[in-house]
């Protein structure tokens, strides 16, 4: 995917740099944008979460009881809650970033209204899924 | 890409950016993201399924064809999806080169281990041995 060879021609010629962070206004979609980066650096770790349940089922009772009482802890709960929300922001500002890349949405009162309704979707969403979660989790088994 | 061999050497590096590839990382971190759109949403759903059963009744599901299908999917396309994702990162913020290059390890190590173990646990759930 990489490949650290720079050759002589790009070294003579420095690379075109973008401004960073620091030059933009803040504003909805500046903060939209960070949290798309944030929640996939989040998920991208929360995948380990994903094949330790995994592989925990695969292994046999004793190490599926161990992974449930982590995430029946309260640590493993907030780091469940975090992850769930992070997993359904990052989809629906995936679905943000599909919009504009095909060419839609790009005036000022579309992008507000993307960015608004990524964070209020990705919260709306979460709470309702931990809603069903919990009322999954006290139906007949 | 029988242009490429009409391009001088200098033309063909020229511009493909940090990652010293081209395009091809864009549209693949597009293709993940879609289909990563249902497969995400089916993992959810089927973890929800889960919730609060015995060790027995979910191995039994996540063994299921179907399941076992969508996870294995959703691992891989996760995984790649990730992959880049954490590359960029790693593009975007490390400059020192000898760190870039521990770092781009770490990705390429870490995502190979969680894709292979999710992948495997999967299988083993499948066919039960």
């Amino acid at each position: 995917m990489t490949n650290f060879d720079v050759g002589a021609a790009a070294a003579r010629r420095p690379r075109p740099i973008s401004p960073h962070i620091q030059v933009y206004r803040f504003m909805l979609t500046y903060l939209m944008s960070g949290l798309h980066r944030i929640t996939g650096f989040f998920l991208y770790f929360g995948f380990a979460l994903v094949v330790w349940w995994l592989v925990a089922a695969a292994t046999g009772p004793n190490a599926y009881a161990a992974f449930q009482w982590f995430i029946g802890s309260i640590i493993g709960e907030l780091i469940l809650l975090g992850y769930s929300w992070a997993l359904i922001h990052h989809m629906l500002g995936g679905i943000r970033h599909l919009i504009w890349d095909l060419i839609y949405g790009f005036e000022p009162a579309d992008r507000e209204m993307l960015a608004l309704a990524t964070i209020i979707g990705s919260v709306v969403l979460t709470i309702l899924l931990w809603i069903v979660g919990f009322l999954a989790m006290g139906g007949p088994r | 890409m029988s242009s490429a061999k009409m391009r001088t050497p200098l033309g063909r590096v020229r511009g493909r950016g940090a990652a010293h590839s081209g395009t091809s990382t864009f549209w693949h971190q597009r293709l993940t993201s879609v289909a990563g759109l249902p497969l995400t949403i089916a993992v959810i759903v089927i973890a929800v399924a889960l919730l609060g059963r015995s060790h027995a009744a979910t191995v039994q599901i996540l063994g299921s064809p179907l399941v076992a299908i969508i996870l294995l999917l959703f691992i891989l396309n996760t995984a790649y999806h990730g992959w880049i994702g954490v590359q960029e990162i790693i593009i975007d913020y490390v400059h020192e080169e000898k760190l870039k290059l521990l770092a781009t390890i770490g990705n390429v190590f870490f995502i190979f281990l969680a894709a292979f173990a999710g992948a495997f646990a999967v299988l083993k759930l499948s066919f039960g041995v």
